[in-house]
């Protein structure tokens, strides 16, 4: 290429020449990341309102425990360090949502390590892990500390003493908790599922944005409500409501925010519909039948598995397909 | 009453039309040298007739046809022919171009005018052939061979293609407001061709003023619908438009003259117009120059063989943050790196981008978000295309139908992890092409 006569003068060598398209939708991987970070801003405002300030705790350790540990992994392995993308603190953070009040730091701590390294890293970093690091963060501290972590807390307003969440109160004590309290926030639970009510106004809000699919919350509570309900009815007096399943045991926080994580769900419109009935049939299953009130944890696992064989399955018949 | 648009997929990029949407067409006067490409069409080059030192008019033929799928060239002005060269194409490869020295004075030397009403439909695919019209919707198709299509195939509808969907673009807004008496001749002609008593003017509901003047001019015969439909990207594709207009679905692998239907642009439909009713070969290509990196954006009427670098001059010349110059739209165009390649017949816009306009981010893993795969209109998995492409494990890639994909960007658009799938798709298709080929 003859330069000089190639181009206008102040152009040279500044042209870029990329492929089309040669327009973006500005949305980017940390943007998308930082962005569901932003929307749980009201989950964790409910959580420090409602068991006191000293959460915060818990929240740091767990995001610095998790950055730290991607770092470490990242410079071990020679590659470059992303805990800018925010991934890694989205992590931490909706890990800390998942823990009671009041839990140990230290285990806290080993509960992002574990999300990271074993949820992560193991798998080849971002966008190649199978299952949703922070719920298996949370497995390994179910595993490792049964007990602490389902040692409940009632909220700041109401009697403070040790309680079970209103799942675990129904399914053990036959007790049932008031309905209003456990969508504004003033039932025991882990930190971030307390307020239902933030938790929805963060998903809708992420829903609107773009980020989160809508199908995945939908069929989730479509399918609770439908196997919640057959289930209650077969025993109103021993089972819990359809509506007890919706705002209890972090269905919320799950279906919007930890069954939608982009690299652990499908990417087809059918595979994210199998995905979410699968996952809300299991959780209703866990906690009717199992031993377990919080299934949230399990049954988005187990569907995770099931990710890569379901998109498999569900792709879309392609415009003008032959027979 | 709700908008016809197409099926799933599909997604709103902002438009950037307000550049130059009010600024009527204009004759870019001739430049010093003109450049004049015999390849046309996606087809086979023109063979020249003429050679260092003939003299031409303009309209002169200066090339013919070389078999079927390949269009006449005619010189676009008067003047001395300086010899064959080489320039670069928009696509970025060498191609012969025929180098014209226009003269002081400007002759005309065109082709008989053909009275439309009294013409047969064989006369009428005649002159558009000697006129070298191409298809002015991006893939350039001679448009003689699209409106002769074999017996076997019956043709019940001529959908005219307004959508114009590519942002930044406005030739064809400016087409239907500044000739709109010229387009719908353009329309008759070819639904004379067709043997058609009707035909449908597929148009974006974002172009209101655009609508309301067609009707008017359309009148009240009945033989031209206008059908607004529902802005979405990229309903300009021809698959895309006949799902929204007619409601049919082009086969994989077929055409629309498969299921009945032809599919021309307005500025297709214009140059028909110009060559039976005037007699004017396709020597003018009508085209957008916008970009926030340019200085006066501007509609034009450039004459074929116009270096790029010229227009861009007679728009101002560029900004200091000028970062990229494209060839046709932001979606589906070519980025340059010779500010030399002439203009040909189906150029239809000449964008100078800005770094912010672009504003690629820097690639991150696959986020398996599903964005692409719900944003393609034809249903394609452009994530797990791309992944096969770069794995280089095409058998599977073509049985995901990979050839289907038209390239309209919309997935890249889409992608938060700035993954450039359009051109590891583009790479898998062709070896796909070259697989199927050495097969057969
Ligand atoms: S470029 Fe191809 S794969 Fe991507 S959206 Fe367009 S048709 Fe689909
Ligand atoms: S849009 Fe990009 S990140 Fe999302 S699934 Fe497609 S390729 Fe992966």
């Amino acid at each position: 290429m003859t330069s000089e006569t190639n181009q206008t003068p102040t152009t040279q060598n500044r042209l870029q020449l990329t492929t089309s398209p040669h327009l973006h939708n500005n949305w980017t991987t940390p943007r998308a990341m930082w962005a569901v970070s932003a929307a749980l801003a009201p989950s964790t405002a409910a959580a420090l309102l409602f068991f006191g300030w000293s959460q915060i705790g818990i929240l740091l350790t767990s995001i610095l425990c998790a950055a730290a540990t991607e770092a470490l992994i990242q410079k071990l392995r020679k590659q470059p360090v992303t805990i800018g993308d925010g991934s890694v603190v989205l992590t931490g953070w909706l890990l800390a949502l998942t823990l009671p009040p009041d839990f140990s730091l230290v285990s806290a701590g080993i509960g992002a390590i574990a999300a990271v390294g074993v949820g992560k890293h193991v798998f080849g970093g971002l966008g190649y892990n199978i299952f949703n690091p922070a719920l298996v963060g949370r497995a390994f501290l179910q595993a490792a500390f049964p007990v602490a972590m389902t040692t409940w807390r009632s909220p700041n307003f109401a009697d403070a003493v040790t309680s079970a969440t209103p799942l675990g109160a129904l399914k053990f004590d036959a007790a049932a908790s008031a309905l209003f309290p456990m969508f504004a926030g003033n039932t025991g639970g882990c930190l971030g599922e307390t307020s239902a009510l933030a938790v929805l106004a963060s998903g809708v809000f992420l829903i609107v944005i773009g980020i989160v699919n809508w199908r995945i919350p939908a069929s989730m509570t479509l399918g609770v409500l439908v196997f919640g309900t057959l289930i209650w009815l077969m025993n109103p007096q021993a089972h819990p409501s359809p509506v007890y399943h919706l705002l209890g045991g972090g269905f919320m926080l799950g279906a919007l925010f930890m069954a939608t994580d982009w690299v652990s769900s499908p990417v087809t419109s059918r595979g994210m519909w199998i995905f979410g009935l699968g996952i809300s049939l299991i959780v209703v299953v866990i906690r009717v039948f199992g031993g377990l009130p919080e299934g949230m944890m399990y049954a988005i696992l187990i569907m995770n598995a099931f990710v890569p064989m379901i998109d498999r399955f569900t792709r879309p018949r392609v415009f003008g397909a032959v027979a | 009453m709700r908008r016809k648009t197409f099926t799933g997929g599909g997604v709103h990029p902002p438009e950037y039309k307000e550049l130059t949407e009010h600024l009527a067409l204009e004759a870019m006067p001739i430049p010093e040298q003109l450049a004049v490409p015999l390849s046309q069409c996606l087809g086979r080059p023109a063979k020249p007739l003429v050679k260092k030192g003939s003299e031409v008019k303009t309209g002169t033929l200066i090339a013919e046809a070389d078999g079927y799928i390949s269009v006449a060239v005619h010189s676009p002005v008067t003047g001395r022919v300086t010899g064959i060269g080489r320039e670069h194409s928009g696509n970025g490869s060498l191609q012969d171009v025929v180098l014209i020295q226009p003269s002081e004075s400007q002759e005309r030397d065109y082709l008989p005018p053909i009275e439309p009403e009294s013409a047969s439909a064989g006369e009428l695919i005649e002159r558009i052939r000697q006129a070298g019209i191409v298809g002015q919707g991006g893939a350039a198709f001679p448009t003689y061979v699209k409106i002769s299509p074999p017996r076997d195939k019956k043709i019940d509808s001529l959908v005219i293609n307004a959508c114009e969907c590519e942002p930044y673009l406005t030739r064809d807004y400016r087409l239907m407001l500044d000739r709109t008496f010229d387009l719908i001749s353009g329309v008759r002609i070819l639904m004379k061709i067709l043997g058609l008593r009707k035909s449908s003017i597929g148009i974006e509901d974002n172009k209101p003023e655009a609508i309301r003047k067609l009707r008017e001019t359309a009148g009240t015969d009945g033989d031209l619908e206008i059908i607004p439909l529902k802005t979405k990207y990229p309903q300009g594709g021809e698959k895309m438009l006949l799902k929204a207009v007619l409601d049919r679905e082009v086969p994989q692998g077929k055409l629309p003259m498969d299921v009945g239907a032809v599919v021309q642009n307005t500025g297709t439909a214009v140059a028909v117009h110009d060559a039976v009713v005037n007699g004017e070969p396709a020597i003018k290509a009508v085209l957008t120059v916008s970009g926030r990196g340019i200085r006066k954006p501007r509609n034009l009427v450039v004459p074929v063989g116009t270096a790029i670098r010229d227009v861009i001059r007679f728009c101002g010349g560029i900004h200091e943050t000028a970062a990229r110059i494209l060839v046709g739209g932001p979606m589906m165009g070519t980025a340059q790196h010779s500010a030399r390649t002439p203009v040909v017949k189906a150029t239809s816009g000449i964008l100078v981008l800005t770094k912010e306009e672009i504003s690629w981010g820097r690639e991150t893993a696959c986020l398996k978000c599903g964005r692409c795969v719900s944003a393609c209109a034809l249903n394609l998995m452009p994530t797990r295309l791309a992944r096969l492409s770069r794995l280089g494990r095409f058998e599977e890639a073509g049985k995901l139908n990979i050839t289907t994909c038209m390239e309209c960007g919309t997935c890249a658009y889409e992608c938060p992890a700035h993954i450039p799938l359009v051109q590891w798709i583009r790479l898998g298709k062709q070896a796909v092409l070259r697989m199927q080929r050495n097969r057969n």
